[in-house]
């Protein structure tokens, strides 16, 4: 688990002129749910409608990078209190871009669009999670900023039985 | 964790590199700047050319330069030149059976192998050079133990 505090973000945010970030909507659901298969091969249309309907929540945050009309990327975020103990706190639960624009400042401009909103909420840390072994997006969180934060993740097998 | 010496010294010769784009830098003046020796230094840098990492001038007044690309090169490239990171399978025993508290011990140590490799692996040269310009150490004495930092430099 990686967290930054209210410490200076590393990277710079590099949104070209015709790169626009905005929150998702209802009528992305099937853009969203492409890209999000493209990227991680797995098709989550029931994730993503339950999202984009419950997305208009206060602490809940979809935004989209779109391109000329065509959604780039995307960011998944939100802000919980009292998890594990602690004080409210923006968690990025989902960052994806599409591989053909990679590597022009999508991605860094998503996470800051997204941390802009998490300090006007009021919230001084933002958190992730992640697969050890997701390289990629690790150098990516880390590329921001973000360093180990004071958790441990744990996890077990439950065995049918109990 | 500690580095060995090797492993240290050449990630200080690779950022003070990476920091300077435009200019070649002699181990000599590395050397001097980290307080180390030029020796140690030097040999240090001929495995990071032998790696493809530097290039330079033989000799300790030769200058040298980065031609790994640092938003690529990692530090978990740098370091394994000199030592070998994370778990070693052949380490455990090679074909002889492992005691239950051996497997056990293992586990756990696998574990925190794991962790450091991911860890070394996701942090670019560039990444560092970010981390320097900012001093998040300055700020939070949570994250960062600077003496803990220091020492791996012994
Ligand atoms: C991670 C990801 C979002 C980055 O998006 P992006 O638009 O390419 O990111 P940026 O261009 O803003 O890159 C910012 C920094 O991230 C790091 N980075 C990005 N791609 C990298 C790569 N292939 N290798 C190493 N570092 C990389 C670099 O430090 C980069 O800075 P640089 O361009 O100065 O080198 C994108 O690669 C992606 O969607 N990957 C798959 C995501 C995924 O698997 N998601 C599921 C789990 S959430």
């Amino acid at each position: 688990m990686t967290a930054i505090s209210t410490m200076k973000p590393l990277a710079e945010p590099r949104t070209s002129e015709a790169i626009r970030i905005r929150p998702a909507t209802g009528s992305d659901l099937a853009e969203l749910t492409r890209i999000d298969e493209e990227v991680s091969g797995v098709a989550k249309r029931k994730y993503w409608t339950h999202l984009l309907a419950s997305g208009g929540g206060r602490s809940r945050y979809v935004l989209v990078a779109e391109e000329q009309n065509q959604i780039q990327g995307f960011i998944v975020g939100e802000i919980r209190a009292w998890e594990f103990g602690e004080p409210p706190c923006g968690w990025v639960f989902a960052i994806e871009v599409r591989p053909k624009t990679r590597l022009q400042g999508i991605g860094t401009d998503l996470f800051s669009a997204l941390c802009d909103r998490f300090r006007r909420a009021g919230v001084t840390k933002v958190r992730t999670i992640m697969a050890r072994d997701n390289h990629l997006v690790l150098s990516f969180f880390r590329s921001q900023g973000m360093m180990a934060g004071p958790f441990i993740e744990l996890e077990m097998a439950l065995d049918r039985n109990g | 964790m500690k580095l060995q010496k090797a492993s240290s010294f050449a990630l200080f010769a690779v950022l003070e590199l990476a920091a300077n784009p435009t200019r070649q830098l002699s181990g000599v003046e590395i050397a001097a700047k980290y307080g180390i020796s030029v020796h140690h230094l030097a040999k240090v840098l001929r495995d990071l050319g032998r790696a493809g990492i530097v290039d330079g001038a033989r000799g300790v007044g030769g200058g040298y330069r980065l031609i790994a690309n640092p938003k690529r090169l990692t530090l978990l490239d740098v370091i394994q030149v000199f030592e070998p990171v994370g778990s070693d399978s052949g380490a455990s025993g090679g074909l002889k059976a492992l005691t239950d508290p051996e497997s056990a011990l293992r586990v756990i140590l696998d574990e925190l192998d794991d962790h450091t490799v991911a860890t070394f692996r996701s942090i670019s040269i560039s990444t560092m050079l970010k981390l320097m310009a900012a001093k998040p150490w300055a700020h939070s004495s949570r994250v960062f133990r600077p003496a803990r930092t220091a020492a791996g430099r012994a």
